[in-house]
């Protein structure tokens, strides 16, 4: 149920930097780490989850208007930050959802402090080695080629981001790039020590994975099921990479219920 | 003034169509080696070796080699085993390194090394310069190009240290770390070699350079832009306290002269062909521009004004706004004859000597360079056509732009060192050049 009409923008200051972030809603709550291209502001998806949640949805250090620490050279190091974040904003039973690059920011966080987490959800989630074949390196494409093959197909791209991407949003990319590049250039969104780490993660896992994503191969779902003593996968199957974009209202609800 | 020579070595290869206006398409970073044809790399091997011992013999005063990493325009991936051969086939001329891309090598301490070598044997001839590279060589060797910047000015404080310290001392840095520097090989030179700064778009590197009193060269760029970069470093030269001269200004430009005008026109429209680079105007490669421009590998407001070139613009992958502003703007134009509109705008010089040696005085008016490189032997150009034109190099050339050089006082950083002075200078900085490497690293 939500009580607001509208989200909340807050504002949390740490020893690490300034850390920007969204808000809607009551309930139990949800922590939604984006994407490498950054947060897109609030979206249906978040609508959706608000009508039963606390939704926080903040920017990752370095990220949108969250302070980057110029000393972070690892998604590890954003992962303790966002534990940090978490800490500082007194969340606990906390569904920690993460998209794509998030999904490897949740995993490093659910590895170092599982105790605020109720529940990990990891969406076409980077961070493990794909067994075969390889995920789609941004670095070798230009910014509208790899959006565009985030989506299930081009129609679906255009619908969201028209034929030209408007100047603020190609800004947001580039800008966002930068950042990824600073954490994962090598080796690309993946880190042979976050595997060995998750076999004493005991936290309910929920991985869900487009059906249509050509970002993360879909092996890597098996891997983190593999690896995660408490997790199952659960394929939408139309959806690309950015499953909250396409199918919001499935991927609430399976959040809702995990 | 320093006079030098300077050519990409391209990979030239008729039979793989890679080569002249063939019709397969050049796509920087894109073309497979399995079309590499290791017989006919040592073949231009050895004729660049060959053509660059002519140089000197026709009275060049430097051998200009570059690197660039999984390309076919220049073969000079490890130019540092180039320059050791040379050192020994060549008894006279410098031999200058425009540059190793720093920021690629995880272990500065080899190059260190490699470099020490090279200018023990050629007995202190060697010329070092380092570049950032593009992003052509951050993917190629997977450095990571947010910390291209860090990584260059961490390398230069080590390798210099490496050459000048006595040893064995310790060294942690941010991307650097040796419990042990001590290496058996110490330059020839004294304190070390010359140490050049190549470029043509970044702010920073110029204003680094002109802080450290390093010369400056910038590489085929256009005249107003080049003169403007010229004018960034003599502001940054003088809040540093010192006045730069035409020692600290170096220019590289294609000049090739030949017996006719009609054997140069034909030579010189080869520079434009071939795996000619594929940076420059009108040639036939093309490059990826989000490759080129990969993030955090120069910051975005620090760009010299090369950058409002067209040329330079388009074809290092930044402009593509502008261009979209300009196509909106206005129809677009006829198209040109790349060849004749990059002679009209001298980025080409290709002529008899009588015609050539005047428009490199302009050059030389315009820019006052104390060091100049003639870019020659490029693109699609026979081992005939380098020969021919580096005769009359030697016989009408160089001493017609010696002559001018003398009357319009351009001196070169061998008569004028640019490092004058800055020895007091830096005892005058000593506190703030703290021991620890770590704190000099930092940007």
């Amino acid at each position: 149920m939500t009580d607001d009409s509208a989200y909340r923008e807050g504002e949390l200051a740490l020893a690490t930097g300034t850390i920007k972030y969204l808000e809607q809603g009551t309930g139990s709550p949800v922590v939604i780490l984006h994407h490498s291209w950054g947060s897109p502001g609030w979206l249906p998806f978040h609508d959706r989850l608000a009508e039963k949640h606390r939704v926080v949805v903040p920017d990752m250090p370095g990220w949108g208007g969250s302070e980057r620490p110029a000393w972070a050279r690892d998604p590890r190091d954003i992962a303790i930050i966002m534990t940090r974040v978490v800490s500082a904003l007194d969340l606990d039973d906390v569904t920690l959802v993460g998209l794509g690059f998030g999904g490897y920011v949740a995993a490093e966080f659910a590895t170092m402090n599982p105790s605020r987490l109720a529940s990990l959800v990891l969406v076409g989630a980077a961070g493990l080695q794909p067994g075969e074949g390889e995920i789609l390196d941004q670095m070798m494409l230009s910014h509208r080629k790899y959006i565009e093959d985030s989506f299930r197909d081009a129609e679906t791209y255009t619908g969201y981001v028209g034929e030209e991407p408007p100047e603020d949003v190609r800004q947001l990319w580039d800008f966002s790039r930068e950042m990824t590049a600073r954490v994962t250039w090598k080796p690309y969104m993946f880190n042979r020590r976050l595997e060995p780490l998750l076999g004493d993660m005991q936290v309910p896992t929920l991985i869900v994975w487009g059906g249509q994503d050509k970002v993360v191969p879909f092996e890597c779902a098996r891997q983190f099921e593999a690896a995660i003593p408490n997790a199952r996968v659960e394929v939408i199957d139309d959806a690309g990479h950015v499953v909250e974009l396409e199918e919001p209202d499935a991927l609430a609800g399976l959040i809702s219920n995990a | 003034m320093f006079i030098g020579h300077f050519t990409e070595r391209p990979y030239q290869d008729p039979s793989s169509g890679y080569f002249g206006a063939t019709g397969r398409s050049i796509m920087d970073l894109g073309m497979s080696n399995a079309s590499y044809d290791p017989r006919l790399g040592a073949d231009l091997y050895n004729r660049y070796l060959d053509e660059r011992v002519f140089a000197e013999e026709m009275g060049f005063d430097g051998l200009m080699l570059n690197e660039h990493h999984s390309t076919p325009f220049c073969m000079g991936q490890v130019m540092n085993l180039e320059a050791a051969i040379l050192a020994r086939i060549t008894n006279r001329a410098k031999i200058v390194l425009l540059g190793n891309i720093l920021p690629i090598w995880d272990d500065p301490l080899f190059l260190a090394e490699e470099l020490a070598e090279i200018d023990m044997i050629s007995r202190g001839r060697l010329v070092t310069g380092w570049v950032r590279g593009t992003g052509r060589e951050s993917v190629a060797h997977n450095a990571v190009p947010p910390y291209n910047w860090e990584r260059f000015q961490e390398a230069h404080d080590f390798i210099v240290e490496a050459w000048t310290k006595p040893g064995p001392f310790r060294w942690e840095g941010e991307h650097y770390h040796y419990r042990y520097v001590n290496p058996w090989s110490r330059p020839y030179q004294e304190p070390h070699p010359p140490i050049w700064i190549p470029g043509v778009m970044s702010r920073n590197t110029v204003a680094w350079a002109a802080k450290h009193r390093y010369p400056y060269l910038m590489l085929a760029t256009e005249l107003q832009p080049t003169l403007e970069s010229f004018q960034y470093y003599d502001e940054v030269a003088a809040q540093e306290g010192y006045e730069a001269g035409t020692e600290h200004r170096g220019y590289l430009f294609k000049v090739h002269v030949d017996e006719t005008e009609e054997l140069a026109e034909e030579a010189g429209r080869k520079y434009v062909q071939g795996p000619s680079n594929p940076f420059l105007e009108g040639n036939q490669g093309i490059v990826r521009p989000f490759i080129q421009n990969l993030p955090g590998l120069t910051q975005r407001n620090n760009l010299l004004p090369t950058m409002r070139s067209f040329a330079a613009a388009a074809s290092r992958g930044r402009a593509s706004q502008h261009l979209k502003d300009q196509k909106k703007a206005a129809p677009p134009p006829p198209p040109k004859d790349t060849y004749v509109d990059q002679t009209e705008k001298l980025s080409i010089i290709s002529g008899t000597p009588d015609s050539v040696i005047p428009k490199v005085r302009h050059v030389l008016e315009t820019l006052r360079p104390g060091t100049i490189f003639f870019w020659d032997g490029d693109g699609a150009m026979s081992h005939d056509d380098q020969m021919r034109s580096l005769r009359l190099m030697g016989s009408d050339v160089i001493p017609a732009v010696r002559e001018m050089a003398d009357e319009l006082d351009l001196k070169g950083p061998f008569e004028n060192d640019p490092t004058r002075d800055s020895e007091a200078a830096a005892a005058e900085d000593a506190p703030e050049n703290s021991d620890n490497p770590a704190t000099q690293a930092a940007d």
